[in-house]
């Protein structure tokens, strides 16, 4: 099955390595309403869910990313996507900036970026048969026939797992896995080269968890997909990344190869959430680095690192001094005071 | 086994009567718990572990009802149990978290009140009515520090939204161990929650066994957790136990093919490029299960035999397997 057509025949080539890049882009909410934004100060009433977040994905890669409940993972894909409007920062999809582009500007870029759901129950529309749910993209991207959106919509659903017979029936007839290979239908009917999973298999079982991962996987490498996969699950994120990115509040504070993040984890948050990974077999276990206290309200962050406040190997300068991102070794960095002396 | 346990039950069958027939939610479930044992009940959703958990704390209400079995804890038979006699067990000797803790916390109390409010109901000494909600109350304070909860005089009095994820949790198993309960039922203490918080309150409850020495269930779909905490481990499908014995065992060497799916469905982070091998299809529709191995259809080794009930089969002296291809004879 061949639903990839050449990129030379979708009309635009691999003219940069860079598929993704993302440059100082924020995205801060304001929680005050009306007057009270102008007349109050931003002290305490602003959650920089993104702050001065750098990434980049490469064309044909898996960047993990991990991070715990809050810090930003989801609102990074999603305004990554432009989905959510960035408040400040830059966003390169394929060379080109899209952080202003208007709606008509970004249509035609939408189709080459897709994104798959967490929770296959909320994302799929109850009212809806799987035809108008999976088809609705291509109808909105092409002016195509009924009929040759069915068949496409058919030829998706059987490589999803699914059934060609399965297009008359509501979101409601299938298992919760089932739901999740509707949801990565839709996206991928369109073609895209880029996809923000996100959270994609949190909400399943373990046995269903491990079919949509190689599902993803294989779709992965025959359609030549770009994927920004975000999880808490570092076993999941460990399988499917090339490259992994650990945000905490709202900002990275390691990246490197995935065996450079898991084998030699350097910022003490990474340690201590790879310590904290439940392990089966007993001699890969290690000593539990615990955390004092819980994640920060991100309404009222820490002053100078943001981890300073639960990390185990807090220094003087931490609390008054946000560190820089150091490099550990090539393509390995960590934002950790730390690392300070490697860079000089 | 030989050795005295402290709850024993015995084909216990709980069944929801529903338009569309009667869903065996446990089927003919036995399982023991030593004194001061952490077993895990591990299995995917829809595999009655949680029903099984809330069959013996006398919880399950129309249409459900338990039709066949028993349930001994210690020297009483929970299941004739009058309702009063259980209830004043609940809480007491046995104690159970849930595992969304902001639904089970009452939004309307302060979660000091709620602490208390198992004190005051199980507290049968005498005194002024006072005197035993002081008593209630200091307590509370008391259960809040042990599950450490940071300036907890000062918390007592906050109510349920004021508190994290995994401070909620902490609250929770408060109330369940703040009567000294002999057993602890934690359903899905940690599902919730981040993992660096998972490990805080899991560290917790194995501290706070070692220190009671009470017995403690912990029920969860993860595996991880199992193998790092618990003695045994109890494997549930469609129903029924497909497998038990120690953790470190069964991990190691399973001899279910639905427990050895499980483990192969893992990804494992020492051991990353090791491909994860699914297991095909999807758990049975829980109405009308026929009689027969009821993973028969997804298992890789099913064969003609699987086509009838199948039984417990022993392994050794401390294994068991529903499967015809386990057991130490042939």
């Amino acid at each position: 099955m061949h639903l990839r057509r050449g990129r030379a025949v979708n009309g635009y080539s691999a003219s940069s390595e860079m598929l993704v890049e993302v440059r100082g882009l924020r995205k801060h909410f304001d929680l005050r309403k009306g007057l009270a934004r102008l007349v109050s100060g931003q002290e305490g009433h602003v959650v920089k869910a993104v702050h001065d977040v750098d990434i980049s994905v490469r064309r044909g890669e898996t960047v993990g990313l991990i991070g715990e409940s809050g810090c930003g993972k989801t609102t990074l894909g999603r305004t990554i996507l432009r989905l959510q409007e960035p408040t400040a920062g830059s966003i390169f999809f394929d060379g080109q900036d899209i952080t202003r582009l208007n709606d008509a500007a970004l249509k035609p870029l939408r189709r080459r970026m897709q994104i798959i759901f967490q929770d296959p129950y909320a994302s799929l529309n109850p009212r809806r048969t799987v035809e108008e749910i999976v088809g609705l993209p291509l109808r909105l991207h092409e002016n195509r026939s009924s009929e040759a959106t069915r068949e496409r919509v058919k030829v998706l659903l059987e490589r999803v797992g699914l059934r060609a017979s399965h297009i008359g029936r509501y979101p409601h007839q299938f298992s919760g896995g089932q739901r999740q290979r509707i949801g990565i239908a839709r996206a991928l009917i369109v073609n895209p080269e880029f996809v923000v999973c996100d959270e994609p298999v949190s909400a399943l079982d373990v046995s269903i968890q491990a079919q949509i991962i190689e599902l993803l996987d294989n779709l992965k490498r025959e359609l030549e997909l770009t994927y920004l996969f975000i999880s808490h699950d570092l076993s999941v994120i460990g399988y499917v990344a090339d490259r992994i990115v650990v945000m905490y509040l709202g900002e990275i504070v390691e990246t490197g190869t995935r065996d450079q993040v898991l084998d030699n984890p350097c910022h003490p948050y990474t340690q201590s959430l790879l310590s904290a990974v439940p392990q089966l077999d007993p001699q890969s276990r290690q000593a539990r680095i615990q955390l004092k206290g819980d994640l920060p309200s991100p309404m009222r962050p820490p002053s100078g690192c943001k981890f300073h406040s639960r990390c185990p190997k807090a220094m003087k300068i931490c609390s008054h001094v946000k560190p820089r991102i150091y490099s550990v070794s090539a393509g390995h960095q960590a934002a950790c005071h730390l690392y300070e002396e490697s860079t000089r | 086994m030989t050795e005295a346990q402290m709850l024993k039950v015995r084909g216990l069958r709980t069944t929801f009567r529903t338009r569309h027939g009667a869903i065996k939610a446990v089927d003919g479930v036995d399982l023991d718990i030593g004194y001061g044992e952490c077993l895990g009940v591990v299995g995917e959703s829809g595999s009655g572990k949680s029903v099984a958990f809330a069959s013996i704390m006398g919880l399950v209400r129309p249409p459900g009802r338990i039709e066949a079995g028993s349930i001994m804890f210690e020297d009483r038979e929970l299941t004739t149990l009058d309702p009063r006699e259980m209830q004043r067990l609940r809480g007491k000797e046995i104690a159970m978290t849930f595992q969304d803790a902001l639904t089970a916390l009452n939004p309307a109390f302060t979660v000091g009140n709620q602490i208390a409010e198992t004190i005051i109901t199980h507290d049968k000494s005498d005194g002024s009515k006072r005197d035993r909600i002081r008593r209630a109350r200091a307590r509370a304070v008391e259960m809040m520090t042990l599950v450490g909860i940071p300036d907890a005089s000062r918390r007592v009095n906050d109510y349920p939204h004021q508190f994290s994820g995994g401070m909620r949790q902490r609250i929770m198993i408060a109330i369940a161990l703040a009567c000294r309960p002999k057993l602890l039922i934690a359903d899905e203490p940690t599902t919730a929650l981040d993992v660096t918080i998972q490990a805080q309150v899991l560290d917790l409850i194995a501290e706070i066994r070692a220190t009671l020495g009470m017995s403690v269930v912990i029920i969860t779909h993860d595996l991880g957790v199992v193998a790092e905490h618990c003695h045994r481990v109890l494997v549930m499908y469609a129903g029924q136990v497909v497998e038990t014995g120690p953790t470190e065992n069964v991990v190691a060497e399973p001899r279910h093919p639905y427990t050895s799916g499980l483990l192969r469905s893992i990804p494992r982070l020492n051991d990353r490029n090791a491909r994860i091998l699914p297991i095909k299809g999807t758990v049975p529709e829980p109405i009308n299960l026929p009689d027969e191995c009821r993973f028969r259809p997804r298992c890789p080794m099913s064969a003609d035999g699987c086509r009838v009930p199948i039984a417990m089969r022993k392994i050794g002296h401390d294994r068991e397997a529903r499967c015809i291809f386990a057991g130490d004879e042939p």
